[in-house]
């Protein structure tokens, strides 16, 4: 988000064209005040406080994400760029290692594919209402939608994640022209790694959501120490 | 399994603690963090250098891609006499300065350089705030010009310095320079650019010659260029990183 800021608006396609951003946040004068606006399409949205200026009382200052999103806290593309390029290299392998074992070990397989007892339209119908009205099932390995969700994340969002990130670098665009294509176009591209990091962070909080609806602690203790949860 | 799982959870509560309790942004500038970020940097040039072919080209576009609209950055309107006067006489005196490590020192004036094999090309300039334009250029191929001036064994980079002052408070050590290495300065697509879709550079664009380095990003292709040194090592120039967004925190391989 810090890097983000540096440009505070989306495009599609090759190159941006100016004039015509899909996404752009951004602060103007109100009489004596500023405001900070959000416009998406040709929808605008006051959001003054949060995004487009923001800041403690008297230090308000025009930036698109508030200080408390962005790293470092203040206004720095080059740090901000340094700590993303190297964390990049910790989802790129932790997500590797992830695909390599849970290939290998048919873990993958066994518990996110769907069933094709859990493809049937009644399983399916069922799954959906349980979760519509938060009545979950207590335990037997992960249910249909979360293997939709979690097989969506670590085979789409993920790797889309990367090459779109790969497809920003110039060095590697000029020898793997596709990166970009695939989501016709850098400036497209920039705007999917966008879409996808917003998509991982709803992801992440719909989890800790259900964690928290769902027995915190024995969860935890499962994820954690790996000790088998058990039917109460 | 388990064991090494608490062990690791321990090490993960201590490292979230320690987040807690001091700033993040005193972490982000503690020195040895910095230098972990800049591995980090090493690599991925090192990377790019082994699996990328070093004479791939970057894409180029047909004319109708040509953006109308390409944003100058940086500099705008040099401020330094030396330019201002360069300007006033529509640059009949420069004089583009080759030297340091080299056999030959040249000064190539602008009928010089349009003398020397050049190319065209329509390509794409993406700047490290996260926008991008297209543009047709058109210069000297940088690689003649060395093969002219001889470079000596022992030259690594090439340091372009430029007659703008991007930082005034800064003295001596705001204006702005970049460097690059041999790699980069022999590719074809690498020009001193004196032509932008068609016409002579404008101000605004760096005139009268620019660098062009394809692949990389636009704090790179430096605008204003006074004077190309040849050196084997540029830690003595002004704050030793290699250029003037580099001695400010900017990766000196900008390639993403």
């Amino acid at each position: 988000m810090q890097i983000f800021n540096a440009h505070p608006a989306l495009y599609t396609g090759e190159v941006s064209r100016f004039d015509a951003p899909w996404l752009e946040i951004g602060a103007r004068e109100r009489g004596e005040a500023m405001e900070g606006y959000l416009r998406i399409g040709g929808r605008e949205f006051e959001t003054t406080g949060v995004l487009g200026w923001s800041g403690p009382p008297g230090e308000a200052e025009k930036r698109a994400f508030p200080a408390w999103t962005t790293l470092p806290g203040y206004r720095s593309l080059a740090t901000g760029r340094n700590w993303h390029l190297a964390a990049a290299w910790g989802l790129g392998l932790g997500l590797a290692a992830y695909l390599v074992g849970g290939l290998a070990g048919g873990r993958l397989r066994r518990n996110l594919v769907p069933t094709r007892a859990m493809l049937a339209p009644r399983a399916v119908l069922a799954d959906l209402a349980a979760h519509l009205t938060l009545r979950l099932p207590k335990s037997g390995g992960y249910n249909l939608l979360q293997r939709l969700a979690y097989l969506a994340v670590v085979v789409l969002v993920l790797p889309a994640m990367i090459v779109s990130g790969l497809a920003m670098s110039p060095a590697v665009h000029a020898a793997a022209p596709w990166t970009g294509d695939v989501f016709g176009g850098r400036q497209s591209a920039r705007s999917a790694h966008f879409l996808g990091a917003g998509l991982l962070a709803l992801f992440i909080g719909v989890h800790l959501l259900m964690l928290v609806l769902h027995q915190p602690l024995r969860r935890l203790r499962g994820m954690t120490l790996g000790v088998r949860e058990t039917r109460p | 399994m388990t064991a090494s799982r608490r062990t690791w959870l321990r090490g993960l509560a201590a490292a979230g603690a320690a987040a807690l309790v001091s700033a993040c942004d005193r972490i982000a500038g503690d020195p040895a963090v910095r230098a972990g970020l800049k591995g980090a940097e090493r690599l991925n040039q090192g990377l790019h250098r082994v699996f990328f072919d070093r004479r791939t080209l970057a894409r180029e576009y047909p004319d109708s891609a040509i953006s109308p609209d390409f944003p100058a950055n940086g500099s705008i309107s040099p401020g330094d006499p030396t330019y201002r006067a360069l300007a006033a006489g529509g640059f009949a005196d420069y004089r583009l300065i080759v030297d340091g490590l080299v056999e030959r020192p040249l000064a190539l004036d602008l009928a010089a350089l349009r003398a020397l094999p050049s190319r065209s090309q329509v390509t794409r300039h993406d700047c490290v705030e996260g926008w991008s334009a297209i543009a047709r250029w058109t210069g000297a191929r940088l690689a003649p010009v060395l093969d002219q001036a001889g470079l000596k064994p022992e030259a690594r980079f090439l340091v372009f310095h430029c007659f703008d002052t991007l930082d005034p408070e800064a003295g001596e050590d705001g204006r702005y320079y970049e460097s690059i290495d041999l790699v980069d300065a022999l590719h074809d697509q690498t020009l001193l650019a004196y032509e932008m879709n068609g016409t002579p550079l404008s101000i605004a664009h760096g005139a009268p010659v620019r660098l062009r380095v394809e692949r990389q990003l636009g704090y790179k292709h430096a605008k204003y260029i006074s004077r190309i040194e040849a050196v084997a090592d540029f830690s003595h120039i002004s704050g030793g990183k290699g250029g003037f967004w580099e001695d400010r925190g900017y990766e000196w391989y900008a390639g993403i």
